[in-house]
């Protein structure tokens, strides 16, 4: 039964199947992805993924917590002490190394912004607060110091300092 | 044998289908049409399968919108980052930023109340209530524009609803609107009583409309574009402008949803051939 | 059909698996080996069609779901949130709402290729019915699908159809408030409808698989109605009836894409973008296309029939429509199955079919209008003789044409023709 015409038109079919195979599969990974993709941020969650912020009205000694990206963020205002006494702290008594210059910005020195979140589970830490004058977390017992360093307790890191730049003196862009 | 017999019989079923309901269609709609007033469509560019937005018509639109609309006439839903995404009017982001700062929002959080808006915050409201809006309007109430090119369409007679199937022709709310802001008559034709703080439109259901004219020749001041022309300031060119935007303000992702279509079915369509080819190598030899 | 079972566990593991979950073994027999009549054309895609139509709606349902809100105060503007702001939302909803449409069509297709070549008959009834429970759930599903996006169709359509209820006798305006959750359509309402719209394609999803069951216990009818004899008659379900139907639902795709691309919102209402407004009624207030025939039959007792009002009588007309779908199998009575070989029946139905795109297209007509009244009303008439009168007579008058003996010999018969 096996002649040359149907030896060679078998080829074309397997040709077919696959191309057929093929074409579909592409639909089929072009029909999936959307259905992930809504699942991202949408336009409205990622027009306030920036946020400017002006922090002329804190006076000094005084936070103030915003919300950025759905996050409480503290703008701590730091009295000339509080710098002095977190560039005092060697870096070998610090858990997560960190010096007070790579949290800051350079001639904002008195300005701390940091993602207002725990780094143990996430509670918020009450301010000025601690044995070390900076941040205690109510949770298990976190503290921070006026650099929002980890001192004491569970919690690894140092609080975290969100991605931000001065757009002038007085205002901040966050994110 | 009985297939062909059958598909004749579908065949002919179909036509003797089409015209029954073309003769009862013909038939009901003379008895149904009364006086709805024909609105003349117009050429839209995002008209079709390939259509887009024309930029500089929803930029001028915009300008209509707000120099004279928005000031009875909200937008809940338009978000002023809108006006520099891609498929709309397409300002830039530093001009949307400077635009919205010049508009106060409500914030709970922020001192006062109220803060300047920014890119990410909605088109703030004419009105504090629906009730103030109503004292303003002589009791009637401007509708909200967020959908509005949506919720009004063109009522076609039969048949041609039908091949607006064909044509996709989803333009009926910027027609109508078109139509209602140049349908305006000073005075109302004879015999019809319009109450008092009405105003007579051809294309208005009933006619008497709560909304003096809003656009004249002139009241806004469109500026030349890059090659130095200024389109006509009359009351047609605005129309048809603040229309267009109304539509984007609409259905901000028509072009993209049209580009995509297009791809879409440009691959159905080869992977239908696809199928059929392999179907019918499968079937081959098959008597069926 | 288990007794034709050929499964042979392929390896230990296989072994294995078939001893405690023969997941294998009835996948092979139910979908890879069913026999299936070689004869069945392309109406019978619809079937499949059918399924991947519900996938879809269940699968951009539940994505809809997560976006939506069901609140009277933000269900409008959530729904424009998809529309505006979900990556990709604006096309999702859109195959979801339009997918309701391609749904309904692929739905009448399947019932009127049951209706012609007489899917119904002995031994097939029960299939039949779960076919019709199928379709009132899916009316249902879809109708509080329609109310979700809270415009003024949504709120008046939700209105109107609730209202119903109340013609019941006694307790009708008891189970009205019942269903509404209020005196009038509420949040109450929208809440249990999105509940419920959830619920009920999973629900049909179930009954779809009772249908199937009671499919693959006959097998499948065919075109000429004749039942299957032996193996030259069928062919395995898989590849030739996984390929059709699969080439079936490409096809399918393409004017559903057309509408969801390029028209999204032709087949829905211009006011159903302004949000529901409880003290404005629309003026011209229409169900979606797919709902309209049922809608005529509702209307066009507008008479009272001795201790029976208007309302009422609507209502039972209504649900009469129904009624008459579920005992088809007992009212046409006829021994030949397929209406190709029923050579009076054939010209009875093709009216039937022109009667029922008559009674859709009457439901978007104002009845007001002397004209449409009588017309809508003659509709209304022939749908019922057709059930009630026209099949019976038929089954009992009606000389058909000679059968073929088998499928095999039709087919040949075709071939050689």
């Amino acid at each position: 039964m096996a002649t040359q015409a149907e030896h060679s038109s078998t080829n074309r079919r397997d040709f077919l199947y696959v191309a057929t195979g093929a074409v579909a599969g592409v639909g089929a990974a072009a029909v999936v992805w959307p259905l992930i993709n809504q699942l991202n941020p949408d336009a409205s969650t990622l027009a306030l993924a920036t946020i400017e912020y002006d922090i002329s009205a804190i006076p000094e000694g005084q936070t103030v917590t915003i919300t950025w990206r759905g996050l409480p963020v503290f703008v701590r205002h730091r009295t000339a002490a509080e710098v002095e006494e977190a560039k005092a702290v060697p870096l070998s008594e610090l858990k997560d190394p960190e010096t007070d210059e790579q949290r800051t910005k350079e001639g904002h020195e008195p300005w701390l912004i940091m993602i207002a979140n725990c780094t143990h589970l996430g509670c918020v830490p009450t301010g000025e607060a601690g044995e070390f004058d900076g941040w205690f977390c109510p949770c298990h017992g976190s503290e921070y110091d006026t650099a929002g360093r980890i001192r004491k307790g569970p919690a690894p890191k140092n609080l975290v300092v969100p991605p931000y730049e001065f757009v002038s003196d007085t205002l901040v862009r966050i994110g | 044998m009985i297939g062909v017999a059958q598909f004749m019989f579908k065949t002919k079923f179909i036509i003797a289908a089409l015209a029954v309901v073309a003769g009862l269609g013909v038939v009901s709609t003379q008895a149904a049409e009364g006086e709805a007033p024909h609105i003349e469509k117009q050429s839209w560019s995002f008209g079709g399968i390939f259509g887009t937005y024309d930029q500089n018509q929803l930029q001028r639109g915009f300008q209509v919108f707000r120099e004279v609309c928005s000031s009875c006439h909200g937008a809940r839903l338009l978000a002023f980052r809108n006006l520099s995404e891609e498929g709309g009017p397409g300002f830039s982001e530093a001009q949307v930023k400077a635009l919205a700062a010049e508009y106060e929002v409500d914030d709970p959080s922020a001192e006062g109340g109220r803060r300047p808006a920014v890119a990410a915050d909605r088109w703030p409201e004419p009105f504090a209530s629906e009730q103030d809006a109503r004292d303003a309007n002589g009791g009637a109430l401007p509708p909200d524009f967020s959908v509005l090119a949506k919720a009004r369409g063109v009522h076609d007679a039969f048949p041609y609803w039908i091949f607006n199937y064909f044509t996709a022709y989803q333009e009926g709310g910027p027609d109508y609107i078109h139509a209602l802001l140049n349908g305006y008559h000073e005075e109302p034709p004879e015999g019809f009583v319009l109450p008092e703080g009405k105003y007579y439109n051809d294309y208005f259901p009933g006619h008497a409309i709560g909304m003096p004219p809003p656009l004249s020749e002139g009241v806004i001041a469109y500026e030349a574009d890059e090659n130095g022309v200024t389109l006509p300031q009359t009351v047609e060119q605005y129309s048809y402008d603040v229309s267009a935007f109304m539509m984007w303000l609409a259905d901000p992702h028509l072009a993209s949803r049209k580009q995509t279509g297009f791809a879409v079915l440009v691959f159905l369509v080869l992977f239908a051939g696809l199928m059929l080819a392999t179907k019918r190598k499968i079937w081959a030899g098959i008597e069926h | 059909m288990s007794e034709h079972s050929t499964y042979v566990p392929g390896s230990a593991v296989e072994k294995w698996l078939d001893d405690r979950l023969p997941i294998i073994r009835f996948s092979k027999e139910h979908l890879m080996d069913f026999p299936t009549p070689k004869n069945l054309n392309y109406w019978w895609t619809f079937g499949a069609i059918l399924v991947m139509c519900l996938g879809i709606q269940i699968v951009t349902g539940i994505i809809l779901a997560m976006h939506y809100t069901p609140n009277i105060a933000m269900a409008f503007d959530s729904v424009e949130h998809i529309r505006r702001d979900v990556n990709g939302g604006r096309v999702i909803q859109a195959v979801h709402a339009v997918g309701a449409s391609a749904f309904f069509a692929a739905l009448y297709i399947h019932i009127f290729r049951g209706l012609f070549f007489g899917s119904y008959k002995a031994p097939r009834e029960i299939l039949w019915i779960l076919g019709v429970v199928i379709f009132i759930l899916v009316m249902a599903t879809a109708f509080m699908g329609y109310v979700l996006p809270w415009g003024q169709m949504s709120f008046w359509g939700a209105t109107v159809i609730t209202n119903i209820f109340s013609a019941i006798p006694l307790v009708g305006n008891s189970i009205m408030e019942l269903l509404r959750g209020g005196f009038a359509v509420g949040n109450p309402t929208l809440n249990r409808f999105f509940s419920l719209h959830y619920l009920l394609p999973f629900i049909v999803a179930a009954v779809v698989a009772l249908h199937i069951w009671a499919l693959h216990v006959p097998g499948n009818n065919n075109p000429i109605g004749v039942e299957v004899k032996d193996s030259r008659d069928t062919l395995p379900f898989h590849p030739y009836y996984t390929m059709k139907d699969a080439l079936g639902m490409v096809v399918f795709l393409i004017p559903f894409a057309w509408f969801v691309f390029f028209a999204p919102d032709i087949l829905g209402h211009p006011d159903n973008y302004i949000q529901a407004n409880s003290q404005v009624t629309p003026t011209h207030i229409v169900p979606e296309w797919y709902l309209l025939p049922f809608y005529t039959i509702l209307r066009a007792i507008d008479f009272n029939v001795l201790f029976i009002d208007s309302k009422l009588g609507g209502v039972i007309a209504m649900g009469g429509s129904m009624l008459c779908l579920l005992v088809v199998p007992w009212l046409d009575t006829a021994r030949v199955r397929s209406g190709s070989f029923r050579p009076l029946f054939k010209w009875f139905y093709a009216l039937f079919v022109l009667n029922f795109i008559g009674l859709t297209y009457m439901g978007a007509q104002d009845p007001s209008v002397p004209l449409n009244n009588i017309l809508g009303k003659v509709f209304v008439a022939y749908y019922f003789i057709y059930f009630l009168v026209i099949l019976p007579v038929l089954s009992r008058i009606e000389t058909p044409k000679p059968l073929p003996t088998s499928i095999s010999e039709s087919v040949l018969g075709k071939a050689h023709a």
